[in-house]
């Protein structure tokens, strides 16, 4: 499927050229990986845990993986939303299939993080291969509440399932293993469980990153500004849309596998609507179809409640507001905010 | 499942409908019409509930208490349709959802500050009991009233809409609004009106369903979904497909619930019937859903031709 693309671009090199030519002015220096941003993000990964250790600050590492792991579930959110124009209202639907299939193993006594790769990953890509097969064959609105409804089935489906918790949700004492034998470690430990954290989430940027600038990318891009376009011009629209939606499907199950570990309790919540709609409220705020967007995203909201919720127990209602004031004034989202805001200081030297 | 139990849950199907009809009635047009994606409206409903209860509270009367909430929230619907959602139409879906969202933040929040988490309201005290439709059925007189109540706003929204010139020219801004825009109509005041009616039909249901259900902070999430739900299957901007959209998810999810429960006793552990039987009902309302899109991708009555 991936190498259709650019078999298709090989066939008219002059059309196709000419829609990349145009797509590249949207390909601005958001879509590829600072080196400087990238460098801070390594030393910020590494350090922290002995920045906050230092400063005593050691129960903020736990938030720090919070943010790293919603972090994963926007970004991934970020390439269907932003990259390919998807409207996806049901992301919580992977994040939450994520998170249960491996606290369902850990539950039944496999500690394994092998098995619990395997199992988030078969689970949630094939949920987002029906899911994506069926949704993606409408498109604008309806888009938006087919992928809502898939994921309300799935709410209401973990409501029920009594033997896994049902609406309690479900406790689990163990977590994943990582290796076996001496080299064995265990997600209980909250370092560990950052790093695994932090590596998976510089991996998604970065693939993210090479992704925006590959043919591949730049296919997605050409879709996503008119897929009728593109599909006349040759590009498998629909199998390529699907493979960024089972794509991002998976990597949001790998960050639900994440949280279970880091919070060891998951319930239905996670497959809640509002779920859905505060992984896209990070993506929008921090800036649709960037790098940074998602990490951006989710590390402003949650830092925004923990900071206002140590001062007023209504931190929803003053967040709300900073939402309001983000979409009336940064229309670009805070990437694109903070982008504006180097070069207008570039311009001025 | 008897007759007279499925006749009482053909009720109540009805009347969890038509109280989805209030909601989806403004959520359609707002949509159909300005394109505007609004996840606050269930919101509407939540200060619609709060304002009833609040006002039974200073007042003691249920009528009076209704009657203001609706005027109160009708008016609150005009002034965040002036203030604030008339400068999201122009933008994208994207942004109309952050905003929104942020706007169900504040509110649920905010209501919390003004009243607390959940305030008590109940249904007046002459219509507790049952009334007796025919010999050997007995029907909750509170719910009668919330039947009729629905039934004639119902009746009395598709006259407004189909029958009178103000009906007319939301009809042709949901159908065409460049166009109805340019034949003279002015859009943007006339759909201030249009959204502080939503708002109060909002009210309604809020204030009548709050008895039943309960008056609390978060109450607006779930039915909004359900009323997007109601507005796909009907047809954006249809109030015709709202209608039977509504009718239709309100008697799947009510007659769902208790005859999937009669039919899984059957067969399963009464534990495993009681809890697999709500669940797989609010299943059937989406897969109802993608069924009619597979048939009618456009709804049942789609608004734009």
């Amino acid at each position: 499927m991936a190498a259709r693309a650019p078999e298709a671009n090989a066939d008219r090199p002059d059309v196709p050229a000419l829609k990349v030519g145009a797509g590249a002015t949207a390909i601005t220096a958001t879509t590829h990986l600072d080196r400087t941003l990238a460098i801070v993000f390594v030393i910020a990964a590494l350090a922290l845990p002995f920045i906050l250790d230092a400063l005593g600050a050691g129960y903020y590492l736990s938030l720090a993986s919070r943010i790293v792991i919603y972090a994963i579930a926007a970004t991934s959110l970020n390439l269907v939303l932003g990259y390919a124009g998807l409207v996806s209202f049901g992301h919580a639907a992977f994040v939450g299939l994520g998170a249960y299939a491996t606290g369902i193993l850990v539950s039944e006594g496999v500690v394994g993080s092998g098995w619990h790769l395997l199992a988030t990953v078969a689970v949630t890509g094939l949920a987002a291969l029906t899911i994506g097969a069926i949704s993606l064959r409408t498109r604008g609105v309806y888009f938006i509440m087919i992928t809502l409804a898939f994921a309300q089935m799935l709410f209401y489906l973990a409501n029920s399932v009594k033997g896994y918790g049902g609406d309690e949700g479900l406790n689990i004492k163990a977590r994943s293993v990582l290796g076996f034998g001496a080299f064995a470690i265990d997600l209980k430990n909250p370092l560990a469980l950052w790093y695994v954290a932090v590596a998976v989430l510089g991996a998604s940027l970065l693939a993210l990153a090479r992704f925006g600038p590959s043919r591949l990318g730049r296919a997605v891009l050409v879709l996503r500004d008119d897929d009728v376009r593109a599909e006349a011009l040759g590009f498998p629209t629909y199998r390529l849309k699907l493979l960024v939606f089972v794509v991002a499907g998976v990597l949001g199950g790998v960050a639900g596998a994440l949280s279970v570990n880091l919070q060891g309790y998951v319930s239905p919540n996670v497959l809640h609507w509002t779920q859905s709609g505060t992984l896209m409220v990070m993506v929008i705020l921090g800036g649709v179809a960037t790098v940074w967007g998602g990490l951006v995203g989710a590390a402003t909201l949650l830092l925004l409640q923990e900071v206002l919720a140590a001062y007023t127990e209504h931190w929803e209602f003053w967040t709300g507001w900073v939402l309001l004031a983000v979409v009336l004034f940064a229309r670009q989202g805070l990437v694109g905010l903070l982008g504006s805001a180097r070069r207008s200081v570039a311009e001025r030297r | 499942m008897s007759g007279v139990l499925l006749i009482e849950q053909a009720l109540n199907g009805l009347q969890f409908g038509l109280m989805l009809f209030l909601l989806a009635a403004g959520l359609t047009l707002v949509f159909g019409v300005m394109d505007m994606i609004n996840l606050a409206h269930g919101s509407l409903y939540m200060v619609g509930a709060f304002l009833a209860a609040w006002l039974v509270g200073l007042t003691g009367s249920f009528v009076l208490s209704v009657l203001g909430a609706v005027a109160l929230t009708g008016m609150f619907g005009m002034a965040l349709e002036a203030g604030l959602l008339r400068t999201l139409y122009a933008r994208d879906h994207l942004s109309q959802v952050l905003a929104t969202f942020a706007l169900i933040l504040i509110l649920n929040d905010g209501v919390k500050m003004v009243f607390g988490t959940d305030l008590p309201l109940s249904a007046p005290a002459a219509l507790a009991g049952p009334v007796e439709l025919f010999p050997g059925f007995q029907y909750p007189a509170y719910r009668l009233l919330i039947l009729g109540v629905g039934l004639a706003l119902a009746v009395a929204l598709y006259l407004l809409v189909q029958k009178t010139r103000m009906g007319a020219l939301v009809r042709a801004g949901a159908s065409n609004r460049p166009m109805a825009t340019a034949m003279g109509v002015n859009i943007r005041a006339l759909f201030t009106l249009v959204f502080g009616i939503g708002a109060a039909l909002c009210a309604v249901a809020g204030a009548l369903l709050g008895p039943l259900l309960a008056v609390q902070v978060g109450m607006g999430e779930n039915i909004l979904i359900l009323a997007f739900v109601v507005i796909v299957i009907g047809g954006i901007g249809s109030i015709r497909g709202a209608l039977v959209g509504s009718i239709l998810v309100g008697c799947i999810d009510t007659l769902g619930r208790t005859g999937l429960q009669q039919v899984f006793r059957e067969f399963l552990p009464p534990q495993w019937a009681s809890a697999a039987g709500p669940a797989i009902a609010s299943v059937a309302v989406y897969v109802f859903m993608a069924a009619v899109l597979a048939f009618r991708p456009q709804g049942l009555f789609p608004a734009r031709s």
